[in-house]
């Protein structure tokens, strides 16, 4: 009797443990994004490269089990040459626009963005020459399984990493409110399913029912929308992140976009019984954060069920040991990725146009005849427009 | 006779994947471990699929000079094709590089199929064309809407599938990736994963490749046409180097290939590209960006050549003056920059053809497929081509035009007033600062 009694105990305080040690790690991982977002811009990206690498690193290692490819020291120097390659692709792209007047002043970093594509191609053509020659007699097929291997992960981690970045250059609260949403969602989702928790949703995990997901939906937009209430107000968070060459600092300081403005809605008459306004004053942005927060319900879930489906077929049970309680840190950031990318595309198509800085960059590599025509077609337009003065001179 | 091999292969590989999905960690994918899951089978065998035409005419040569003549044959068949595509014009010129694409693309993940015995789950059939089908949209609603822009913003419905373009795209890529997760079945994870990394893998090869030959394409036919040509030049040029003079290997990966017919085959493809651009740089259907007109809604080429396809005089470096007896050539500059594309051609391109044959050997395949009798599959043909068109098109960004002027202006016209006057006045900045702006304004 003692021994069934020992048991139980033990069996139950291994349960609180495990449990008490998921939450601490959960506190201790949401007080770490809070720093971090006060610490600034600079070390979210500095954050953000450190996870890509990390989840990078998390995966590729997978492939060196599944593979037994140890032996075969080649491929993680040349998969840590391709991270690099992409990375500095991407960096390239992306950074140079918002560096622009850093840039130019110096000489050696203008020839560098000038023949960007060039250099980076060249790079990535030396690593792919590299893996032909490196190809040896009877480890052809896993050496072609490895090098597909790099490249999925890199499409996956690298390019959704560097739209995390865009996203945040964008106005950090298009960096926060997403990512917030999609935590959220995960622990309603799980309290829901905890408590209320009966149907199950989908064979692949089975610990997730469709109360949990359901209920998690409706938590997930509310706090979406409250969230965005309470961020808008600040500067820090709603101006786009720009750099400073004078002070060679980022500083986010701007005249807050109609977006962030307080509007008057009216309130629907279906919702004027329940509510009892008839008019309220709502930020536009919270309009657009009900559509994160629904993708971030909706479909973010399935890159988990990806990433369920992917760790049962290659028998694994966590990406790595990182966190302890957690697994790894892909674990963590499976579902992400999905909202990057929407929340990137969704900024480009309903929010704003093209890059200014970017845009202005292009004008200036164009030769000066052309430069001159186009100078003649916007000045036109402008007066057109009525935002020149065409009587001024300029 | 195939069918039932398949079959029987299909059966054996079922039962192999159930008892290997028990197994954890005992997983090798090398090329000696027969019992593997990864289809240990006997290559697919090749059979022979020579016309009967062929057949009967050549039925008194011994089979090695057949195979020789068959091979000749299609190949000259192919050239001509070839010339007359060319002679046809830029939209059927689109339309072929499409085809082949879509044959590319099928060919790879029929091998796939064929290595992952994954026949039995139809979803991946669909779901392969499906992304093949997303992919293709996305791209060609990119490049599309910048060459045909006013004939799209007339029409209504077209201006707003161009104004929505990314979210549209992404939104049919989502949907693919969602049906992929919802038809995960119990026992195939492992094999539906590697067919949904195998389709992309796939994707990111052809897709992208072809659609950076057709960009090359819009830049000029000439753009297009030379760096086909230089890979084709230094195939069969370095093969018949190194018939004549072949002697050592060049790569363990493809034992015919020698040293002598490398090098042979890179003069031979420098000298030929020289002479291939001066020919061509004469004509303006060649030169000239592709442009669609709108008034007769067709292409056009028609142009003011650039400095690049004006002859020059050239200085002779002293080096060559005794060599060659001149003091100074004349020659367009694009024959300058088609001695770099040669000499990718035959350099790096290779690599391309080395990469396709390890692939060959590591999925025990003799030959992409059977579509072109001697030759194997249109893969086969193109596999050194796809370095070449992302080459040429870097090659463009980078040395030869900048960003498109008209692209720039549609981007300008979206910003908001502040922004626009923000650039307008750099621009007008840096204008008078080189001088092009005088102080009399007189736009």
């Amino acid at each position: 009797f003692s021994n069934l009694n020992d048991s139980m105990v033990t069996g139950f305080s291994i349960l609180w443990k495990n449990w008490w040690i998921r939450g601490i790690l959960t506190l201790a991982m949401i007080s770490v994004f809070f720093l971090i977002i006060y610490l600034g811009s600079f070390m979210l990206m500095l954050l953000v490269l450190s996870i890509q690498v990390k989840c990078y690193h998390e995966i590729i290692t997978i492939g060196y089990r599944v593979y037994h490819s140890y032996d075969l020291p080649w491929f993680r120097s040349l998969s840590w040459y391709f991270l690099l390659c992409v990375n500095y692709f991407f960096y390239g792209e992306t950074v140079a626009d918002y560096f622009a007047t850093f840039v130019q002043r110096r000489e050696q970093l203008q020839f560098l963005i000038r023949y960007h594509r060039f250099i980076s191609f060249a790079l990535y053509l030396t690593g792919f020459c590299m893996f032909v020659l490196s190809l040896v007699k009877k480890h052809y097929r896993l050496q072609f399984y490895m090098f597909a291997w790099t490249h999925v992960t890199l499409l996956i981690t690298v390019t959704q990493s560097h739209l995390v970045i865009q996203n945040l250059f964008e106005g950090m609260i298009w960096f926060l409110v997403p990512i917030s949403s999609v935590i959220c969602n995960d622990i309603t989702a799980y309290i829901f399913g905890f408590f209320f928790g009966r149907t199950p949703l989908i064979k692949l995990s089975p610990k997730k029912t469709w109360e949990g997901f359901i209920g998690g939906f409706f938590s997930t937009v509310v706090f979406g929308f409250i969230f965005s209430y309470f961020l808008a107000q600040h500067q820090y968070f709603v101006c786009p992140v720009e750099y400073n060459s004078e002070t060679n600092r980022f500083v986010t300081e701007c005249e807050p976009s109609e977006l962030f403005q307080m509007k008057k809605y009216s309130v629907p008459p279906l919702l004027q019984a329940v509510l009892g306004w008839e008019t309220v004053n709502m930020y536009p942005f919270q309009m657009h954060s009900i559509a994160l927060s629904t993708f971030a319900s909706l479909i973010g879930p399935f890159g988990g069920f990806f990433a369920s489906g992917f760790k049962r077929a290659f028998k694994i049970k966590d990406f790595a040991d990182t966190i302890p309680g957690h697994g790894g840190i892909m674990d963590r950031f499976d579902c992400q990725y999905l909202m990057a990318t929407f929340v990137h595309v969704y900024i480009t198509s309903f929010i704003r146009g093209p890059n200014p800085s970017k845009l202005l960059k292009q004008l200036l590599i164009l030769q000066p005849e052309q430069q001159l025509s186009v100078y003649k077609t916007l000045k036109s337009h402008l007066v057109e427009k009525g935002i020149l003065q065409p009587s001024l001179r300029g | 006779c195939s069918e039932l091999s398949a079959g029987a292969v299909r059966g054996a590989g079922k039962s192999r994947e159930s008892e290997s999905e028990n197994k954890l960690d005992a997983e090798t994918a090398s090329d000696s471990e027969s019992k593997s899951e990864f289809g240990g089978s006997a290559p697919v065998p090749t059979s022979d699929d020579t016309p009967e035409v062929l057949n009967r005419a050549l039925s008194n040569l011994s089979s090695r000079w057949k195979n020789w003549w068959v091979r000749g044959i299609l190949t000259l068949a192919m050239i001509t094709f070839f010339f007359i595509i060319i002679y046809l014009g830029p939209m059927v010129l689109m339309t072929i590089v499409m085809c082949v694409q879509i044959k590319c693309f099928h060919e790879i993940i029929t091998i796939g199929y064929n290595v992952y015995h994954s026949y039995d789950l139809p979803w991946f059939r669909t779901l392969s064309w499906y992304f093949l089908l997303c992919v293709n949209y996305f791209f060609y609603g990119e490049t599309v809407t910048d060459y045909f822009f006013t004939l799209v913003q007339r029409e209504e419905p077209l201006r707003i599938l161009s104004k929505y373009h990314r979210f549209i795209s992404f939104a049919l890529y989502l949907t693919g990736f969602c049906m992929f997760v919802l038809s995960l079945v119990k026992k195939h994870y492992r094999l539906q994963f590697y067919m949904f990394g195998w389709t992309h893998v796939t994707l990111l090869i052809v897709v992208t490749q072809s659609h950076l030959i057709i960009h090359n394409l819009f830049e000029g036919m000439i753009w297009f046409i030379v760096p086909i040509s230089c890979v084709i030049c230094n195939d069969i040029m370095a093969y018949m180097f190194g018939f004549f003079f072949g002697r050592t290997p060049l790569i363990k990966l493809s034992p015919k290939k020698t040293w002598e017919g490398f090098i042979g085959g890179f003069f031979a493809t420098v000298l030929f590209g020289l002479l291939l651009s001066y020919v061509m740089s004469g004509y303006r259907c060649f030169t000239c960006p592709v442009e669609f007109n709108n008034d007769t809604n067709s292409f056009t080429v028609d142009c003011e050549p650039s400095e690049l396809f004006q002859l020059q005089e050239y200085n002779i470096p002293l080096v060559l003056q005794s060599v060659v007896g001149w003091k100074t050539v004349r020659m367009y500059p694009f024959q300058i920059h088609s001695i770099a594309l040669s000499t990718f051609a035959s350099l790096i391109g290779p690599f391309g053809g080395f990469f396709a044959s390890g692939f060959k050997r590591a999925f025990k395949i003799k030959d992409f497929a059977n579509t072109i009798p001697g030759h194997g599959g249109i893969m086969d043909r193109f596999d050194c081509q796809y370095l070449m068109a992302t080459f040429v098109n870097v090659y463009i960004a980078s040395f030869i035009r900048g960003p498109n002027p008209s692209k720039l202006i549609q981007q300008f016209l979206t910003l908001r007033p502040d922004q626009q006057l923000h650039i307008f006045n750099t621009l007008k900045a840096h204008l008078v600062d080189k001088g092009m702006l005088g102080s009399l304004e007189d736009a």
